[in-house]
Order: structure tokens, then sequence, then C-alpha cells
């Protein structure tokens, strides 16, 4: 797709000489990373997005101290050496609650871009390899799904599940599994119809006629032979999908709908800081900042890996 | 210019087309109300008061024990009848409450939109005329930018700077300005400035894109050498021959994203207190009052079918090939 920041042309010169190339062998994913280094924003993405994950993953041990230690003596400070980002209306330190926010954000988000591509997956599989009714009954349910509004739906249902859901699993298990699977199934639609568009085409491709002349089965078709050459686009619908998630569900806390206040994630960090702005900026501040260097990162992630999978594209 | 007439048959097919899909929307949300634990009458159970016959009759006159498909027809037809329910919180029609919260979020949805085309469309045409161009460069980036920021983060950080530490607007929206005349709209405009900016940006961004993408496919084809090679200028080639054609399949995607045009005007309302039927939809959630939760899940799911319909309707208009198809 147009709008990412391929090369200019005077940057692929080294492709002018394949005659050279041609002796090396390159595997696809030796190419894909080669033609991902190029595009500057993705691979500087990339790092910042490591450093992210890296923090949230070994915070707790670089930084251990409590989330929910109250202190009011050091209540809405800002930024010191005590507590380098601050603290919260109850004295709460704000570094370590948004390492512990950010492990159970991008857990969220990552879960459910797996359910959604597991059900994106599911349907356009189906709907690509059979022809005529399931097809068309499939097709039919994705655009319903597609022009269902989101949020209230989302909100909908985390409205009508939430108490039963955290009676069997409790209170951060189960808005996490709610959470986890109504995000993911409000998602797949877009992978649906990508995987089926990608099918459709496979399916009549030479190569998979000769499987299918071998005697290969529907399903050693679908998983040897289509699946691998549809892989592409699914990585980079499954990358912006768990920044898709990650704004979900900080959006779902923040309107104090997703996790519960004693349970900080990003979004649940912003919503109590929301009322302070005017004495407390920076409580707001941080959260916000991270969830949009974390969905902006992978954004340009999945914008990399768009140049970098389509074979297609000459870089 | 020659403007083609859409058919009535194509118009009667698309209105056709759009009582499966609303009946489909139907059944979602019946179906989630159906399968969500807890009874109405669930509290007469646990009162010690209340006889366990009084309970089955009150179940048999309300149809709880009916079938389901049966439960569902005379939800359905009460649907159908504009009979909403009541709001127990709000103490009035769930329909009326509805109505009256319904034009505000039209309003700022609508001024947002304008405003995101506004800036999506000369942006979009100017990266793809120059590709890959510095301003491309930096159009893209702020595209990425804009459709990563939150929207109820922009939110708080326009309140912070705006209402906060410059004090040029009011954060929080008010219906009941008294002013008049010309005053009164100037607090109407200024009041719906950050809401406005902030879903038209966040929309705008994701346009940009899609429209920068759109041109450049046409902007190859033969018909504009030709236009060219006549003599036509640059400008005018642009503006006449590409764009005309290159805003087809923007008008589609301005329609497709609706639904999350909602989601945002859920969150800007919620943020600046706007008093539409996305905060409504908030507020009845944290109060527990389900009537006015379905009608607002319901409502904007129709609207949003709705929004397809004439896009649908403007593609045919603006695409002749598809309408007699």
């Amino acid at each position: 797709m147009a709008g990412s920041t391929p090369a200019s042309l005077s940057a692929s010169a080294p492709a002018a000489a394949p005659a050279a190339r041609k002796a090396q062998r390159f595997s696809p994913w030796h190419e894909a990373w080669r033609r991902f280094r190029r595009h500057k924003m993705a691979l500087f993405s990339a790092v910042a997005l490591f450093l992210i994950v890296f923090g949230v993953l070994a915070g707790p041990f670089l930084w251990p101290v409590a989330i929910n230690e109250i202190d009011f003596a050091a209540k809405l400070q800002g930024p010191s050496w005590a507590h380098p980002l601050g603290t919260d209306d109850l004295g709460q330190d704000l570094l370590a609650r948004l390492i512990y926010g950010g492990r159970i954000s991008i857990a969220v988000g990552v879960a459910a871009m797996v359910v959604a591509i597991f059900f994106g997956l599911l349907v356009g599989a189906i709907a690509g390899m059979s022809s005529g009714r399931v097809d068309a009954a499939l097709m039919w349910v994705t655009d319903l799904f597609l022009s269902l509004p989101q949020l209230p739906l989302l909100l909908l249902v985390i409205y009508l599940f939430r108490e039963p859901v955290k009676g069997v699993l409790g209170v951060e298990g189960g808005a996490f599994v709610l959470i986890v699977a109504v995000i993911g199934g409000t998602r797949w639609m877009s992978a649906a119809r990508l995987v089926r568009a990608q099918f459709l085409s496979l399916r009549e491709k030479e190569f998979v006629e000769a499987a299918r002349a071998l005697g290969a089965s529907k399903l050693r078709q679908v998983v040897q032979h289509i699946l691998p050459n549809a892989l592409g686009p699914v990585i980079v619908v499954a990358t912006i999908d768990i920044a898709a998630a990650i704004i979900a569900e900080s959006t779902l806390s923040f309107l104090g709908l997703g996790f519960p206040s004693d349970v900080p994630t990003w979004g649940s960090v912003l919503r109590d800081a929301k009322d302070y702005l005017d004495i407390a900026p920076h409580w707001a501040l941080f959260p916000g900042s991270l969830i949009f260097i974390t969905v902006l990162a992978i954004n340009f992630i999945g914008d990399g890996l768009r140049d970098a999978l389509d074979p297609r594209r000459v870089l | 210019m020659q403007v083609h007439r859409v058919s009535r048959q194509y118009v009667i097919r698309k209105l056709l087309i759009m009582i499966p899909s609303l009946l489909g929307i139907s059944i979602v949300l019946f179906a989630l109300l159906a399968l969500a634990p807890g009874d109405p009458f669930d509290e007469l159970a646990t009162n010690p008061a209340v006889p366990p016959e009084v309970r089955a009759a009150l179940r048999a006159k309300f149809g709880l024990d009916d079938p389901i498909w049966m439960r569902y027809w005379h939800w359905l037809i009460a649907l159908l009848q504009g009979d909403w329910g009541f709001s127990f919180v709000s103490r009035m029609d769930v329909s009326t409450l509805i109505l009256q919260r319904l034009p505000v979020t039209l309003v700022v949805i609508g001024a947002s939109q304008i405003l995101a085309i506004a800036i999506a469309i000369p942006v979009g045409v100017l990266a793809a005329t120059r590709p890959y161009s510095l301003f491309d460069q930096i159009a893209n980036t702020f595209a990425f930018i804009g459709f990563s920021l939150p929207t109820f983060f922009t939110g708080l950080v326009l309140i912070l700077v705006f209402s906060i530490q410059l004090d040029w607007l009011p954060f929080v929206y008010r219906a009941d300005i008294s002013a008049t005349g010309w005053e009164f709209y100037w607090e109407h405009i200024k009041q719906s400035i950050m809401p406005v900016t902030v879903l038209g940006l966040f929309q705008g961004a994701a346009l940009v894109r899609f429209v920068r993408s759109s041109v450049l496919d046409v902007i190859r084809l033969d018909y504009v050498t030709t236009a060219r090679s006549k003599g036509i200028g640059e400008r005018k080639v642009i503006t006449r021959h590409v764009v005309r054609t290159a805003l087809i399949p923007v008008v589609t995607l301005v329609a497709l994203q609706m639904p999350i045009v909602f989601s945002g005007a859920v969150v800007t309302e919620q943020i600046f207190r706007v008093p539409g039927i996305g905060s409504l939809l908030i507020t009845s959630m944290l109060s527990n009052d389900t009537p006015v939760v379905m009608g607002v899940t319901f409502v904007s799911a129709c609207l949003v079918v709705f929004f397809n319909l004439i896009a649908d309707i403007l593609y045919g208009w603006l695409d002749p090939r598809i309408a007699f198809r």
C-alpha cells in the first residue's frame, strides 16, 4: 500500500548488479530483513518498541517499588529522584504502576491480536476454499460485523458479561479474558477478508493445482501450499492489530469499563489522572505518551513489514 | 460537467439490501442480551416478601418463559413500533431521551468529518503529486502520528494546553448557554472546537494516506497522460481529471469509517462532557440502565448502516458503471 516510505529509486542502486547477487542464496526471511532495514522509521521503531517491552518485562527487577504503596505525604508530586515519574493522588509511585500497566496493556494487545487473527484465518480460509453458499454466508457475517459500531458493541458486551465473568475468573483474570475475547472477537473481520482474497487467488495458482493433481488433501493444500504464501499480508495486519488492540484496551479502561482502578493499565492510570490535569499534568502525560509511542512504533513496524514482505515490491 | 442520474432501481435495491443487515444487527444485539446471565426478576427471587407464584406470573406476563425466537419476535416488534422501554434513571422514554441527545452527536461527527476531509484531500493530493518528496514524507509521518494518537489522549492534551494553560476554550460542553444572538453561536462554536478537532484530526490522518494512494493509482492512467498531452495545465489536470476520479473510493472509505468515527465520538463526548448519545451510553452503563444501553447501541448501528447506504448511493452517482451493473 502506498503511504509507506520506501527508499527512493537511487537507494536501490545496489540492485543494479543482479548477476552478482544471483550467486548468493538468500532465504525469504533474510530478504525480508534486508528490505525491512531500509525503512528507517520502522527500524527505529523496532528499537523503541524493544526498549519499551524490555522495560516493562525487566522493570519490576530494576525498580522494585510496590505499585500500591500509599504515601499521602508524597501525593501528586512531579518527577523526582525518589519517584522518577512522580506520584498519583494516593502517593503511589507512577513508574512502578506504569511498568505493571505496560505488561497488562501489551499482553492484552498481543493476546487480542492472536484471537483476532485466529478467527480471521479460520473464517477467511473456510470462505476462500469453499465457494458458493458457505462463502457468501461467511462474507455476509463478516460484512455485518464490519458495519457494527465497534466501541458501543465492545462496551455492551463488557457491560452485560462483566459481573458473571468476574465471578468465575476473579477481578483481574476475568477482566483480562473478557477484554481479550471481546477485542479479538470484534477485530477479526479485516483479517478474514484479506485471507479470503489471498486464498481465492492462490488456490487457482499452478503450484496448488499441481498439488491437487498429485492428490493432496484439502487440508494439506491449505497448510502446506496456500497458507505459507498468504502469510505476508496477514503478518502485517497482525502487527497493526496489536496497536489497535492496545488502543481499544486503553479506551475501555479510560472509560471506566476495562480494568478496575486497582489494576493499573496505561488506560486506567490515565482515567484516574484526568481529574487532576490542572495540578498534576505529569500523571496524565506519562501514560498517554507511553500508549502513543508504543502504538506509533507498532504502526511503523507494520508499515516496514508491509514493504519487507511484499515480494512484488522492488526495493 | 455532466451529472448522471442514479436509477431508482439501484436505490431501491440498495434499500432492500439494508433490511437483512438491520435484521442481522438486531439478532446480534438480542442474542447478547439473551445470553447475558442475570434476569430482571432475580431480585424478586431473593426477596422473601414476594411469593414464587407472583414471580412466575410476572415471568409469564413478560414472556420470559417463551421460546427464544418468540421473545426475539416480540422484542423486534416493540423495537419497530418505537417502544424502546423506559429509562428508570432519567425517568423518561428511551426513544425521547435518545432523540434529545442525537442532534449534538450528529453535529459533532458531521463537523469533524468535514474537518477531516478538508485536511485530508488537499494534503493527500499534494503528497501524491510529489511522491517521495520532503512534503510527502512529512505528511506521511504526521499521518502516522495522527492515527497513533489515541483520541482520549489528544483530548486531554488539548484541554491541558487550551483550557488550563492558555484558558482560551471551555473544557466542559454546556447545553444551557444563556447568551443570545451572536454571542450564543460564538459560545457554541468555542466549546465545539476541541471535540471536533480531536475527532477530525484522527479521521483526517487515516484519510490522508488513503487519498494519497488513490490519487497515485489514478495519476498514472493513460487518460491523464492524454489530458496533459492535449496541453491542459497541470493544475487543471489534477483538479478536473485526477481528483474527481480518485475521490470515488474515498467516498466509500469515509462511509466505511463511520463505525470508527462513532467509537471516537463516544470517547470525545465523554472527555468534553458533550451531551450526545456517546456520553449517554457511558453514563447509562455506569448506572446499569440497560434499556438505554440497548437503545443507543441499536441507534448507532442503524446510523452506520444508513451511512453505508448513503455511500452506496453516492458511489453509484459518482461512478455510473456501478449503478448500471
